[in-house]
C-alpha cells in the first residue's frame, strides 16, 4: 500500500520550469496562427495526392495510392523540369549569395555615399514581381528592348537579338531578372547582421595583425553564419519554387526551357484539372525543399545556446 | 583634410559602388523613363533613353482616376491602399507574434523546440498554388472572400514562419554574455527579451519588418484568387491587368510599377536611421 | 508587468487586424448575383457597370455584382469559384475552348429551354457554336471574334504590290519582295509564344491547308502530312527571315506592338489591332492598316477551302450550382439584348444578325470611324471561323501541341517528330 505522503508544501515552480512555461507562452500565438491557417489545407492536399482527382463538381475521386507519385517519377518531363529548376536554383542562389555578401561588405566598409547605396538596394526588391517580370520582358524585347538598344549602341552587337526565343539563353535571362530583384534581400540581411557584430573583435584582430581577408574569413564569416543560413535557406526554398517571374517573362517557353516545377504544379492543378497530380507534385516539391533545408542546417548550423 | 593614405584606402570601395549602382539603377531608370513615355515613343528605334516627348499622362491616369480613359488606372488607388493596409497588418502581427516565438525558439530549451522550428520551416515548403484551393474553400465557408482579413490570414501562413526564422537568426547573434549579465542583475526571461535582446536587435527587427512587408506587398496569386472586386483588389492584381491577351499598356504598367514601389521605398527611407551599426560597441565592456 | 506587456502587444496586434477589416456593408434584402468577366476586350468595365445599373433599375430586387479580371485569369477564378458552396459566381465569361471541360466538370447550367426562338434564329448561328454541345445550349453568346489578316497598305504600295496575297505562298513571295527592297526587315508577324496564341495561329494555317486536328474517328490528325507541311512552312518563314524570329516569344499584344510601329507588313491578330492602328497615341501607322481575307494554302484552295480563321469568341454561362439561375438568366438576356448591344456597338459588334442589315447596319457603320472597315471585314471572315477541338482535356492537349510547335520552331525536333509526340499525348489523354 502506498504510504500517505505528507501534503506537498506549495512552492514556486523551479526557475527552469518557469522558463519552459514562458517559452511555451511565447510560442503558442505563432503556433496557433500557422496551424490554424495551414493545417487543414496541408492535410487536404496530402490526402488528395493519393487520389485521381479531376476538377469538377460531380467528379469521382478514385484512390490510387502512390499512383500519382509513380506517374510523376516515371515521367521524363518531371525529371527534366526538376533538373531545370535545380539549375535555376543553384545559379540564382549562388549569384545572389556572392553578390549579396560582396555588397554587404562594401556597405559595411562605409565608403562615401554608403547610406545612399544601402537605401538604393531596397528599390529592386520593392518593385513588385509582376512589374519586375514585365519590365525585364520588355528589356529583353527583340524589337524594342533596352538590352538590344544598349548593346547595339555600345557596338557589341550588329543586329537585334530575339533573346527570349533562344532555348539556351532563356533561363539565364530569367535568372538575371530574378537575381536583380532578390539580391538586395541577401545583401540587406547580411548587412544588418554585420551591423550587429561587435566592432571590438574586428579591431582586436586588426591590432593582432590580421589582414582584411583573414578578418573576413575567420572572424566575420563564422559570426555571420546564422544570417547566412537564413538567407541561404530562404532563397533556396523560394528559388526552387519560383513561379511568378517565369509566368510573366516566358510562360515556360521557349519549348519548355523555362518550365519550373511549381509552374508544372500550377498547370496540373488549374488549367489541366489534375488535382491529384498537382497535390502529389506539391509534396514532391516539399520533400525536395525540406531535404535541401535540412542539408544546409546539418552542415552549417551550430547552435550556440546552452542546453 | 584627410590624410592621403586614408583617401587611397577609401577610394576603391567608393569606385566599386558605381558598378553596383549601375546594376541597380539601369533597369529602374529605364522603368521610370518608360513611365514617362507614351506608347509610340516606347516602341521607338533606336531606343529613346530619355523620352523626347515626356508625358505625365500615365501617372495622371492613375492619380486622377475619373479622367482616365481605361478602367485599370481608375481602380488603382484603391488597390494601392488595400495593399498598404494588408501588408502593414501582416508585418505588425508577424513581428510581434514572431518576435516572441523566435526568441523562445533560440534561447529557451523546451521540449519540441526543434520540432516546432522544423515545422515552421516546413510550412513554407508547400507551394502556394497547391494550398490555394483548400484555403479558398475554407475562406468561402467563412464568407471571407473579398475581405482584407482573408488575405491577412493567408499571408500569415508564409510571412510568419519567415519572420520567425529571420528574427531567430538575429536574436542568436546577440552575444550570450549580455543576456547572462542581465540574468545576473535579476532580469526574468521576458525582461531579457524586452530590455536587452530587442533593443540590440533593432537592425534585425527593422530588416525583418521590411522584408515581411515586401513579402506581403509583392504577393500576387492569393490576392488574385481571394479578391477581385474593385474594392478589395491589391496592387499586384491591379497591375496584372495592364497587359494581357488584348491589352497593351506597358507605359501604364511602368507608371503603376513606380507608384507601387514607392511605399516600401519610403518606409525604408524612414526607417533606415534605425539600422545603426556598432550599437554593441559599449555593451560588452560595461 | 511582463506578462501584461505581452498581452498588451498581442491585443494591439489583434486590434490592428480588426481595425483593418473595417466595417462591411450589410446587404439589404433582395438577391445579389455575382458575375465574372474579363476586362480587356469588348465592352469596358465602366460600360458593363452602367448596363448592370440600368438592369437593377428595371429589376429592383436584383443586384448585380460584377468582377473583372484579365483574360489569363478568368479560367482559374472560375475553377476556384466553383470549388466553394455557394459558388463564387452565378455567371461567368466562357472562352470558346472551355465548354467541354466545364460541362464535364459540371460547372455549366443547361439553358436550352430558356433560349427563345428569337435568339436562336436572329443571333449569328456561328455564335452559338461556343455554347452548344450535343444539342444542348449552355450559355449566351457575347463577344464574337476571329483572327484577321491585317496588312500595311503603304508598305505594300512602296514595294509595288498592288493587291494583298490570297494564298500563303503568295504571301511569302510578297514578303520576300518587301524584304529585298529593304522596306521592312521581317515583314510577317505572328503570335507563336508557348501559349494558346500559337494554337490559334496554327488553327488558321492548318485548316487553310485542308488539315484538321482530329479525324472522323476522333484520333489526332494534325500530325499527318498536311499538319507537318504547315509546321514546316512556319519554320521556313523564320529561317528565310520573313517571319520575325521574335514571334516565338510573342503573344497578340506583341504582334500589335510590332505592326503599329511599322515593323511588319503583314500580321495575324484579333480585331483590336485594327482600331488601335488608327489611334495616334498608340500607332505610328495611322490610316495604313487594311484587312484582307485570311489567305489559305494553294493546296487548300485546290481542295475547295475558301477561307480559314480561328474562332476566339466568348459567351456568358450560368454556373450550375448558382442559387439564382432565373435572375442571372434575366441579366444575361438583358446584357445580350438587341437594344443594349446596339447602344454599345462602338465597342463591340452585336451578336444579332439583323443588326447587320438595313437601318441597323447604317447605324452600326456610323457608330465609330473604324466600323465601316471592321464590320464588312467581320462579315467576310467570321463565317470561316474554325473551332479548336471540343474535347474536355483541351487545355492539356493544347499545351502538348504548343510544346510541339515550339520545339519544331526552335529546331529542337523535326516537325514530324514533334507533332507525333504531341499526337501520342493526345491519345493518352483521350484514354484517361
Amino acid at each position: 500500500m502506498a504510504a500517505i505522503s505528507p501534503p506537498r508544501p506549495r512552492r514556486k515552480l523551479s526557475l527552469r520550469q518557469q522558463d519552459v512555461r514562458t517559452g511555451w507562452l511565447l510560442v503558442i500565438p505563432a503556433l496557433l496562427v500557422i496551424l490554424g491557417v495551414t493545417l487543414w489545407p496541408i492535410i487536404y492536399t496530402f490526402i488528395l495526392s493519393f487520389y485521381h482527382a479531376p476538377t469538377g463538381l460531380n467528379q469521382v475521386r478514385t484512390f490510387v495510392g502512390l499512383g500519382n507519385y509513380l506517374e510523376m517519377i516515371k515521367d521524363r518531363t518531371f525529371w527534366e523540369t526538376i533538373g531545370r529548376t535545380m539549375y535555376f536554383t543553384i545559379v540564382s542562389v549562388s549569384l545572389e549569395m556572392v553578390l549579396g555578401m560582396a555588397i554587404a561588405q562594401l556597405i559595411h566598409s562605409h565608403p562615401w555615399g554608403w547610406r545612399f547605396l544601402r537605401f538604393s538596394l531596397i528599390i529592386p526588391w520593392a518593385v513588385p514581381t509582376i512589374v519586375n517580370g514585365a519590365m525585364w520582358r520588355w528589356i529583353y524585347s527583340a524589337d524594342f528592348g533596352a538590352l538590344n538598344g544598349l548593346l547595339m549602341q555600345l557596338g557589341l552587337i550588329k543586329h537585334y537579338v530575339p533573346w527570349l526565343t533562344l532555348p539556351n539563353l532563356a533561363m539565364p535571362l530569367v535568372i538575371l531578372a530574378d537575381v536583380w530583384h532578390t539580391m538586395p534581400f541577401v545583401a540587406l540581411i547580411l548587412q544588418a547582421a554585420l551591423a550587429t557584430l561587435p566592432i571590438e573583435l574586428d579591431e582586436a584582430a586588426a591590432v593582432d595583425g590580421a589582414n582584411a581577408f583573414q578578418r573576413f574569413w575567420q572572424i566575420r564569416l563564422p559570426l555571420l553564419r546564422p544570417a547566412i543560413l537564413v538567407a541561404l535557406i530562404a532563397r533556396t526554398v523560394d528559388a526552387f519554387r519560383v513561379f511568378d517571374i517565369v509566368y510573366i517573362i516566358t510562360s515556360s517557353g521557349p519549348a519548355n526551357r523555362t518550365l519550373t516545377i511549381t509552374y508544372l504544379t500550377y498547370l496540373n492543378t488549374f488549367p489541366w484539372g489534375n488535382q491529384g497530380i498537382g497535390a502529389s507534385l506539391s509534396f514532391l516539391i516539399s520533400i525536395f525543399t525540406i531535404s535541401m533545408a535540412l542539408i544546409f542546417i546539418r552542415f552549417l548550423y551550430h547552435p550556440e545556446e546552452t542546453q | 583634410m584627410m590624410p592621403f593614405r586614408k583617401f587611397l584606402r577609401k577610394l576603391p570601395p567608393f569606385l566599386l559602388t558605381f558598378p553596383v549602382l549601375f546594376f541597380i539603377f539601369f533597369p529602374v531608370l529605364w522603368l521610370f523613363s518608360a513611365s514617362l513615355s507614351n506608347q509610340v515613343e516606347l516602341y521607338a528605334i533606336p531606343t529613346h533613353w530619355v523620352p523626347q516627348h515626356p508625358t505625365l499622362q500615365n501617372y495622371l491616369d492613375i492619380i486622377f482616376p475619373n479622367l482616365a480613359t481605361s478602367s485599370v488606372p481608375r481602380t488603382f488607388a484603391v488597390a494601392l491602399l488595400n495593399s498598404i493596409k494588408i501588408a502593414s497588418a501582416v508585418t505588425v502581427i508577424s513581428i510581434v507574434i514572431g518576435g516572441l516565438a523566435a526568441y523562445a525558439l533560440v534561447r529557451i530549451p523546451f521540449k519540441f523546440n526543434r520540432t516546432i522550428q522544423l515545422g515552421f520551416i516546413a510550412t513554407r515548403m508547400i507551394p502556394e498554388v497547391s494550398l490555394i484551393l483548400p484555403l479558398f474553400i475554407i475562406a468561402s465557408r467563412l464568407q471571407l472572400i473579398n475581405k482584407p482579413v482573408v488575405l491577412i490570414m493567408a499571408y500569415m501562413s508564409f510571412a510568419l514562419p519567415y519572420a520567425i526564422w529571420m528574427l531567430a537568426a538575429f536574436f542568436q547573434s546577440v552575444p550570450l554574455e549580455l543576456e547572462d549579465a542581465a540574468r545576473m542583475d535579476g532580469c526574468s526571461r521576458l525582461g531579457i527579451l524586452f530590455r536587452v535582446v530587442m533593443p540590440i536587435s533593432v537592425p534585425g527587427l527593422v530588416s525583418t519588418a521590411m522584408f515581411t512587408f515586401l513579402l506581403a506587398w509583392d504577393e500576387f496569386f492569393y490576392a488574385l484568387i481571394f479578391t477581385s472586386t474593385l474594392a478589395s483588389k491589391t496592387a499586384p492584381v491591379a497591375m496584372a491587368e495592364f497587359v494581357g491577351r488584348y491589352a497593351v499598356n506597358i507605359n501604364g504598367m511602368m507608371a503603376g510599377g513606380i507608384i507601387v514601389a514607392l511605399p516600401p521605398v519610403i518606409l525604408a527611407f524612414i526607417f533606415q536611421r534605425y539600422i545603426v551599426s556598432g550599437l554593441t560597441a559599449g555593451a560588452v565592456k560595461g | 508587468m511582463r506578462t501584461l506587456n505581452k498581452i498588451t502587444l498581442v491585443a494591439l496586434a489583434l486590434i490592428i487586424v480588426f481595425g483593418v477589416v473595417g466595417c462591411q456593408k450589410k446587404q439589404a434584402g433582395g438577391v445579389v448575383i455575382h458575375v465574372l468577366t474579363m476586362d480587356q476586350a469588348g465592352l469596358k468595365p465602366a460600360e458593363i457597370d452602367q448596363i448592370a445599373r440600368e438592369f437593377e433599375t428595371l429589376n429592383p430586387d436584383i443586384k448585380v455584382s460584377m468582377e473583372y479580371v484579365g483574360y489569363d485569369y478568368v479560367h482559374d477564378k472560375i475553377v476556384t469559384g466553383m470549388a466553394a458552396t455557394p459558388p463564387g459566381y452565378d455567371a461567368a465569361m466562357i472562352d470558346v475552348i472551355w465548354p467541354d471541360e466545364f460541362i464535364k466538370s459540371g460547372y455549366l447550367l443547361d439553358v436550352t429551354n430558356r433560349v427563345t426562338a428569337d435568339m436562336k434564329t436572329n443571333m449569328f448561328p456561328a455564335s452559338w457554336n461556343g455554347v452548344t454541345r450535343n444539342g444542348k445550349i449552355y450559355g449566351m453568346p457575347w463577344l464574337m471574334d476571329v483572327k484577321y489578316f491585317i496588312y500595311n497598305k503603304d508598305i505594300l504600295s512602296k514595294a509595288g504590290i498592288t493587291a494583298p496575297p490570297t494564298t500563303w505562298e503568295e504571301l511569302v513571295d510578297q514578303a520576300t519582295t518587301i524584304k529585298q527592297k529593304g522596306l521592312v526587315e521581317f515583314p510577317i508577324m505572328w503570335s507563336w509564344a508557348q501559349k494558346e496564341a500559337v494554337v490559334c495561329d496554327f488553327t488558321v494555317l492548318l485548316f487553310g491547308n485542308g488539315g484538321a486536328f482530329l479525324d472522323t474517328s476522333g484520333k489526332p490528325a494534325f500530325n499527318n502530312e498536311k499538319g507537318v507541311q504547315v509546321l514546316t512552312w512556319m519554320k521556313k518563314t523564320i529561317d528565310d527571315g520573313l517571319t520575325n524570329p521574335s514571334a516565338i516569344s510573342s503573344i497578340e499584344p506583341d504582334v500589335e506592338a510590332d505592326f503599329l510601329a511599322g515593323k511588319s507588313a503583314f500580321a495575324v491578330n484579333w480585331l483590336f489591332q485594327y482600331s488601335d492602328s488608327n489611334d495616334s497615341t498608340k500607332s505610328q501607322i495611322v490610316g495604313q492598316a487594311a484587312f484582307a481575307p485570311m489567305p489559305v494554302f494553294a493546296a487548300g484552295a485546290a481542295a475547295g477551302i475558301k477561307g480559314s480563321s480561328v474562332d476566339g469568341s466568348s459567351s456568358f454561362a450560368i454556373m450550375a450550382t448558382s442559387r439564382y439561375a432565373d435572375q442571372t438568366w434575366k441579366f444575361l438576356t438583358y446584357l445580350a439584348s438587341n437594344e443594349v448591344q446596339m447602344k454599345y456597338s462602338a465597342e463591340m459588334l452585336p451578336v444579332w444578325q439583323n443588326d447587320f442589315q438595313g437601318d441597323a447596319l447604317a447605324k452600326l457603320l456610323a457608330a465609330t470611324p473604324n466600323n465601316p472597315v471592321t464590320v464588312p471585314a467581320f462579315q467576310a471572315q467570321f463565317p470561316y471561323a474554325n473551332e479548336r477541338p471540343t474535347v474536355a482535356y483541351y487545355n492539356e492537349a493544347s499545351a502538348a501541341l504548343q510544346l510541339a510547335i515550339q520545339e519544331a520552331l526552335t529546331g529542337v525536333k523535326t516537325p514530324q517528330q514533334a507533332l507525333d509526340e504531341a499526337a501520342a499525348t493526345w491519345v493518352s489523354l483521350a484514354g484517361k
